[in-house]
């Protein structure tokens, strides 16, 4: 199996190292800066490693970091994401798995028509419903409210969890769904008992884009959030930009990668799964 | 009791109209949220509001306003700047890569989580690590200098004429791995035989890419070009982090001067304008794509 070194193909390994390097370097900058003091930062330079390593940028980070007139570090804007995150994941995941159930086995007349119309909340950008949701909000009462931003992440993740699972149901023979219709089993009890059990890898895919697209999610965040209830996006973006005192990039990086964790640690984790979900949600998405 | 009879037909008219019960509230919402609020950023781009919302027809004055807003043309231009060489380096890139990968390549599957793991970043994070990067003075030109070329000097982030491209270098590195990740697939699912009947007719590696390969991921192409030109024109974030739109206004985008409009300007008419142009680049852009994609598609 193993190639012998031609020529060639040490061109391609050289060229594979440079481009992971490239990929790499950001990361290293960003971990090795957060482990330093300031002086070690203005003495030193980007890449060169710690003189020392203090995890003091860390702590300030997470619990006394400024962000605009807050000095609470990360910490409340990172369970908030969580408060945020948890819920709009498993609701609109639930939904998407029954509406994709229904439009991939139970059709009806007009219902791919319907499908469509649905798909469209994949494609438009969301600035074009940016002001009637916050009049809306405004109205209901949960403007700059976590709750708000579940209803927003819910509904707009709805198109997207909906073609998540239908893709996947219409991968499902027929016959299996006839001959329990058959047997008697309806609406419910197909899906319940015949769908579910098998669902469990689109569950994990559609669980990890949802998680990762509303965990990184920046633009609703600012507008529909500020102050206590915004997410770690909103709180990182205002750490590292607010102009006031010492630049301290070394906390910057640590609440950068503060606010990275949790996507990365799904990344590393269940990077299978996460490929899948990019990929299956680019192909049509 | 029930008999049997009743009962199947009591379930059969559940199975008619339960589907349907279900799926309703997703479609009233989807009506209600999309398009309902589409058109009511469309009526409000119509009207004179201002700090308040007025729901009076005025005619096309916000549209006439925006034209005649530098700053709109500004952002147009680094959407034009940012899109193209985003789009082009990132597809460049992306399927260098997924071509060296597909080479049988020892520990490919490190390899790959290296590439890929940017994606599962915020723009907010990314952004935010490029800056520091980039920073002019304690960033990669400070290590340029420090290795002995003292005049070296990049510092394009805060070069009003070159902000643009900082984005455009954040922007590829976030993305490509994904692009890789995708062609790569495309890769694999190509049928080895016409590779191997090329190679038997002779032709080089080289060719056997150009010729046969490459013009065979035509469908990856037309699905990488839809979610790039998507993430192009909606692209807020990373913009925010890196520069703010900044230095002044040099790298705004249409998604941040909406924004800025909108909500921290009061000019709600304005923002509504700017948002529905925002909606015709995606929609001139995407339905010819995913036409050409649907024709092929049939053809093929």
């Amino acid at each position: 199996m193993a190639k012998h070194l031609t020529p060639g193909r040490i061109v391609l390994y050289a060229a594979l190292v440079l481009m992971a390097i490239y990929y790499l370097l950001p990361l290293y900058v960003m971990l090795s800066t957060s482990v330093k003091t300031l002086d070690d930062i203005r003495s030193g330079n980007l890449i060169a490693l710690p003189q020392s390593i203090t995890l003091d940028a860390w702590s300030k980070a997470w619990s006394s970091a400024c962000t605009g007139v807050e000095c609470g570090g990360m910490k409340g804007f990172f369970w908030n994401s969580v408060k945020m995150a948890v819920p709009s994941v498993l609701i609109s995941t639930l939904i998407g798995a029954v509406n994709g159930y229904v439009v991939s086995m139970w059709r009806f007349r007009g219902s791919d028509v319907l499908f469509t119309l649905l798909l469209v909340g994949c494609f438009i950008p969301f600035q074009v419903v940016l002001l009637p949701m916050a009049r809306l909000l405004g109205e209901l009462g949960i403007a700059n409210t976590t709750s708000g931003l579940i209803l927003v992440h819910v509904i707009y993740g709805l198109a997207f969890t909906t073609l998540f699972f239908r893709n996947f149901f219409v991968t499902i023979p027929d016959e299996l769904v006839k001959a329990a219709r058959i047997d008697g089993a309806g609406f419910w009890t197909i899906f319940l008992r015949i769908l579910l059990p098998i669902s469990g890898p689109i569950f994990m895919v559609c669980v990890i884009w949802q998680f990762t697209q509303i965990w990184n999610d920046f633009l609703f965040g600012v507008v529909f959030a500020s102050g206590e209830s915004q997410p770690i996006t909103v709180a990182l973006n205002n750490l590292v930009n607010t102009s006031t005192g010492v630049k301290e990039y070394n906390v910057d990086m640590a609440a950068a990668i503060i606010a990275a964790l949790p996507t990365l640690f799904v990344y590393m984790v269940a990077g299978r799964y996460f490929v899948r979900g990019l990929t299956a949600g680019a192909v049509k998405g | 009791m029930s008999t049997p009879q009743s009962q199947a037909s009591l379930s059969a008219l559940a199975d008619r109209w339960l589907p349907k019960l279900v799926l309703s509230p997703t479609l009233l919402i989807s009506l209600v949220f999309v398009y309902g609020f589409i058109a009511w950023t469309g009526w409000l781009s119509l009207t004179e509001s201002r700090l308040l919302p007025q729901m009076d027809f005025a005619g096309l004055i916000q549209y006439q306003a925006l034209f005649e807003n530098d700053r709109w043309w500004t952002a147009v231009a680094n959407l034009g700047i940012f899109g193209g060489l985003f789009i082009g380096c990132t597809l460049a890139v992306g399927l260098f890569l997924a071509v060296l990968l597909d080479q049988k390549i020892r520990s490919e599957g490190t390899l790959r989580t290296i590439y890929l793991y940017p994606m599962a970043l915020s723009f907010i994070v990314t952004g935010t690590a490029w800056k520091w990067m980039l920073n002019p003075d304690m960033g990669l030109q400070k290590v340029i200098n420090d290795w002995g070329f003292p005049d070296f000097t990049f510092d394009w982030l805060v070069d009003p004429d070159k902000a643009i491209y900082t984005v455009v270098i954040a922007g590829v590195w976030q993305s490509s791995g994904f692009v890789m990740a995708l062609f790569l697939a495309g890769l694999r699912g190509i049928d080895d035989s016409i590779i191997k009947a090329a190679q038997v007719d002779g032709a080089s590696l080289p060719v056997i890419y150009w010729r046969i390969i490459i013009p065979s991921l035509r469908p990856v192409f037309f699905s990488v070009l839809l979610i790039l030109s998507h993430i192009a024109i909606k692209s807020f974030d990373l913009v925010m982090a890196l520069t703010g739109g900044g230095p002044g206004t040099a790298s705004d985008v249409p998604a941040i001067f909406m924004y800025q409009f909108a909500f921290t300007r009061g000019q709600l008419g304005l923002g509504a304008a700017s948002a529905m142009m925002m909606l015709m680049t995606i929609v001139a852009v995407l339905v010819p794509l995913m036409y050409m994609e649907t024709r092929s598609a049939k053809r093929g």
